[in-house]
């Protein structure tokens, strides 16, 4: 990015049905990392592949890993002026205007569908809006930066539920769905089961493992102590 | 000689402030008749296309009434609201002993020379007045129409809002298909009574070889609303024009909103300016231009004179093509203490965090480049009919489409 690397030696593998966790201090690198999975253009992939779903996506667009099934939640997603929240999740809901009003009533956000994408929502309010517009698009792996963050008590048990529907944790032989979540609050480990965690230092993984263990170890004793266990 | 064509002689060869000058002499003052039709389904169907492109509706429905003039002949002219009359303006000089207390009242003859040339080879056009007291529910229509070659239209507009009336209009200049090259003068002088409402829309809908030079003045008195909602994303060889709003009486209110498109070949330097002369005024400025190749100036000038007056200018632009230009020429003026007045001006290109994001919403680049671009032109038009409304949306998701 920039110019500069900023992730080396990444090597994850989610299976279908899997949930996992980023855990890693500010500027670590897990932000880039998902970005570099969805395809952004300031990042660019120098060595190794991204395959996903046995297609190798390395060189493809962002939109067309998105029509493969990659949907990410944006930790501060961009205003759009003009464009309202309402038009664009029907949109990707392919017109399906009663279902977006019934997603926005589950999350209590249908007095924000008529603003414009982004515009003044407090950072509660932002979640919402990127979970919404994944629920419409329905991924298959989803990519979560920072769901929790800047979320009251009250709505973090609401997009926990949400993010739980969306990953299909209500089944479980038959579940397909796929997540890689950033978290540094750990507070969304309390709303859904994760299955693995890892730790993102200076771009690099440390550390995999059982992700409560980890946020625990985390919690306890910091990120080198645990980027120290490396196994 | 009457005195106003004493001035307009003198102003004859005056230049205009703004906007490349034009040789008025090599446009033809004369233009052939066109037959009048009753009915506005006598309109030829070449023409009518490019009449509903400008926002007409020829079956005169949902319409208070309608106006057509085609070259220098009213060919149209019908309402079917009491209390709104229309009349092409030379009609209405003679049935209004002149017009005296309108007659280049708001807009000064010897302005410039377009402004003369309208007086000294003048060629009708619309008066409108809505009686006092009515509330008109649905636009009147009027239609400046080009089709004669190397032609000039001068017109001379009226407009009257009564005290407390309501009335919206809705304005479409366009051109025969295969006209190459013409001149479009257009004198408008508005008068917003006391606790009046008028809603101006214009969409322009130009040949690539047509000069237009709009000459357009608003008096609005105390408590009376001006909104003027214009419309110009065809090109238009070149395009000035700067309406002149004064707010004179206590608590009169306008807002201009502009949506320019300027392709490759088309000049616009479109601006307005409104005088806040009166206390407890209020007004707002809005442009969105988008450069596709084309120049493109965008002014506003706001001018308050009394404490307590309260205005807003925005210019945004956007720029698509790396030809072209957008100068963005926001200017404020207080001559007095306690004015609150402010701007905010930004030219710039689409953001591409903008363009990814909806990407990996799973929508394709030039689809996300259109969203951005229409949400840009989505400017909030307040005090519009939900058709007026419609219409404008129309014809920007049109426009938008054809822009990518």
């Amino acid at each position: 990015m920039g110019g500069h690397e900023v992730l080396h030696n990444i090597n994850m593998e989610i299976g279908a049905g899997e949930t996992h966790v980023l855990f890693g201090k500010n500027g670590s690198g897990k932000t880039s990392l998902l970005m570099a999975i969805m395809g952004f253009s300031q990042y660019r992939i120098t060595k190794g592949s991204i395959i996903f779903k046995g297609t190798d996506i390395t060189s493809l667009s962002i939109n067309e890993r998105a029509a493969l099934g990659i949907g990410m939640s944006f930790q501060r997603p961009p205003t759009i002026r003009g464009l309202r929240t309402r038009d664009l999740v029907e949109l990707l809901s392919r017109n399906n205007g009663g279902e977006t009003v019934n997603h926005a009533k589950h999350l209590n956000f249908t007095e924000f569908l008529d603003r414009e994408i982004n515009q003044g929502l407090s950072g509660g309010e932002i979640k919402k809006s990127e979970l919404l517009q994944l629920m419409a698009q329905n991924p298959d792996l989803i990519l979560l930066d920072e769901p929790e963050s800047g979320v009251d008590l009250e709505n973090i048990a609401l997009i926990g539920k949400v993010i739980k529907k969306l990953l299909q944790k209500n089944l479980r032989r038959l579940r397909t769905k796929s997540g890689l979540i950033i978290t540094h609050t750990g507070l969304i480990l309390n709303y859904l089961e994760a299955d693995r965690g890892y730790l993102l230092l200076d771009g690099a993984m440390k550390c995999h493992g059982n992700p409560r263990e980890m946020f625990n170890t985390i919690c306890n004793l910091g990120y080198e102590e645990c980027a120290r266990c490396q196994r | 000689m009457s005195e106003i064509r004493e001035k307009a002689l003198g102003a004859a060869e005056k230049k205009a402030l703004n906007g490349p000058d034009i040789d008025l002499s090599s446009f033809g003052q004369k233009a052939k008749e066109h037959t009048y039709k009753a009915d506005l389904e006598g309109i030829p169907d070449e023409e009518k296309e490019g009449m509903a492109d400008a926002g007409m509706i020829l079956t005169g429905e949902k319409r208070t009434g309608s106006y057509i003039q085609m070259d220098h002949s009213p060919v149209h002219c019908s309402v079917r609201e009491e209390g709104v009359e229309i009349l092409p303006t030379a009609e209405a000089l003679k049935k209004y002993d002149g017009l005296k207390d309108y007659w280049w009242k708001a807009v000064d003859v010897g302005a410039d020379k377009y402004t003369a040339r309208t007086e000294l080879d003048f060629h009708n056009g619309y008066f409108i007045r809505a009686s006092s007291g009515v509330k008109s529910l649905f636009p009147v229509q009027a239609c400046l129409y080009l089709s004669e070659e190397n032609v000039a239209q001068n017109v001379h507009n009226i407009v009257i809002v009564e005290e407390n009336a309501e009335l919206h209009i809705i304005t479409g200049c366009t051109t025969a298909p295969h006209l190459e090259r013409a001149l479009h003068i257009g004198v408008s002088e508005f008068y917003v009574k006391r606790g009046a409402t008028l809603t101006f829309t214009m969409i322009h809908n130009w040949g690539e070889k047509v000069a237009v030079r709009p000459r357009t003045a608003v008096w609005v008195e105390e408590g009376g609303t001006y909104l003027s909602n214009y419309v110009c994303m065809k090109p238009a060889r070149s395009l000035q024009m700067a309406p002149v709003i004064r707010l004179m009486g206590e608590g009169a209110v306008t807002r201009l909103n502009t949506i320019l498109v300027a392709g490759k070949g088309s000049e616009m330097d479109v601006g307005g300016s409104v005088h806040l002369e009166a206390a407890g005024t209020r007004a707002e400025i809005i442009s969105r231009t988008i450069s596709t190749g084309g120049n493109i100036i965008a002014r506003g000038l706001l001018v308050g004179y009394k404490p307590g007056v309260r205005a807003h200018l925005e210019c945004n632009g956007l720029m698509l093509a790396d030809s072209g230009n957008i100068r963005a020429i926001p200017e404020l003026d207080g001559r007095v203490a306690g004015v609150e007045m402010s701007h905010e001006a930004a030219v710039g290109k689409i953001s591409q965090e903008e363009i990814e994001y909806l990407m990996a919403r799973g929508i394709s680049e030039a689809d996300a480049t259109a969203l951005i671009v229409r949400g840009f032109l989505n400017v909030e038009m307040e005090g519009l009919p939900a058709e007026l409304k419609e219409e404008i949306d129309r014809v920007i998701a049109e426009s938008g489409k054809s822009l990518m």
